[in-house]
């Protein structure tokens, strides 16, 4: 017993140690969403390629989607698009917020870039961005067909991001 | 030339306390502009971490910025403000983290850890001060004392 008391320093040591060597592995810039299990926000917003058309958390319900924030001052949203580009053709249902943006430019990136958006959210205020607690472009939303918000990613989605974190997780939500 | 010197020291520190972003909002009056100042102050900037969204350049933080100076001016108070930017990011947004289960641990943990120092040392105090009543106590016997002269003087001659 009295030497088991010795040995608490070396514990307690063990167990600092492994917390901060885990700390080394976490990347800070990564926040948790405080949205997820939550509804879509309610918004109600022209589209891009249509300005007379308004849009509202109706137009996302019915089908999983992959909700993505992007803008054409957001540098790597550039790198990001050839990706969505691919998902769209492989039949992704993929909604486009397009956040803080001037619209000309945005319809100029539709039309050089190709367009994997089923719908186009114009946000140019931001406001839906607030209410989505976005912080930087590019961030992706995965929402269910309820409208509800289950997973959320921060940065540029690639090859590899799809098939290792969003990829099941979208086809689980085609599946319920 | 000394003269020189200290005024090139004062404007180095005045600098360094000077807000990065400056934003010329109106309010009505110096108590809202305190709250706001107090809000902007303990938020913190969800882009550039580290940084509160009063220092903070970043879009974001100046959106927050705006979006606070217009929820004061419809009359809400600081509670209500706060909450707004929790349910969109999350307590990241807090320098001041809410007393709950979750961070228990980093509310009372350095003082925990204080008291189990206290603790400890106390243990260590009182073990002590025993051992040494007990060997106070132990006074040799008369024979011992006897035995002790006898080997001291075998040693000693």
């Amino acid at each position: 017993m009295k030497r088991a008391i010795f040995l608490l320093p070396l514990v307690l040591f063990l167990g600092i140690a492994a917390f901060l060597y885990r700390g080394l592995f976490l990347d800070p810039a990564e926040l948790p969403s405080a949205l997820i299990g939550k509804p879509f926000p309610a918004f109600s917003l022209p589209a891009v390629e249509q300005p007379e058309r308004t849009l509202g958390v109706a137009d996302l319900q019915g089908r999983p989607a992959l909700v993505n924030v992007w803008a054409t001052w957001c540098v790597s949203c550039k790198v990001e698009h050839p990706v969505l580009n691919e998902l769209a053709r492989r039949g992704v249902n993929i909604v486009g917020v397009n956040y803080k943006d001037d619209n000309a430019s945005a319809l100029k990136w539709l039309k050089e870039f190709h367009n994997p958006y089923q719908l186009n959210i114009r946000d140019e205020q931001g406001s839906l961005g607030l209410d989505l607690g976005v912080y930087g472009a590019p961030e992706t939303f995965l929402i269910d067909r309820h409208g509800i918000i289950r997973h959320k990613f921060v940065g540029v989605i690639d090859e590899r991001v799809w098939r290792e974190q969003l990829a099941a997780r979208y086809q689980e939500l085609l599946d319920e | 030339m000394r003269a020189l010197i200290r005024a090139a020291l004062l404007g180095l520190a005045l600098s360094m306390t000077a807000h990065a972003a400056i934003d010329t909002y109106e309010f009505k009056s110096d108590a809202e502009r305190e709250r706001y100042r107090g809000l902007i102050e303990e938020l913190r900037c969800p882009k550039c971490q580290n940084q509160n969204i009063a220092d903070s350049d970043a879009p974001i933080a100046m959106d927050l910025r705006r979006e606070i100076y217009r929820m004061l001016g419809e009359g809400q108070s600081d509670e209500q403000i706060v909450d707004y930017l929790v349910a969109r990011y999350g307590d990241f947004v807090r320098y001041k983290p809410p007393l709950d289960a979750r961070t228990m641990l980093l509310w009372y943990g350095p003082a925990g850890l204080l008291a189990i120092g206290f603790g400890v040392l106390a243990m260590i105090l009182v073990r002590r001060r025993r051992s040494v009543a007990t060997s106070a106590s132990n006074t040799l016997s008369p024979a011992e004392r006897e035995r002790l002269a006898t080997l001291l003087d075998k040693k000693d001659p």
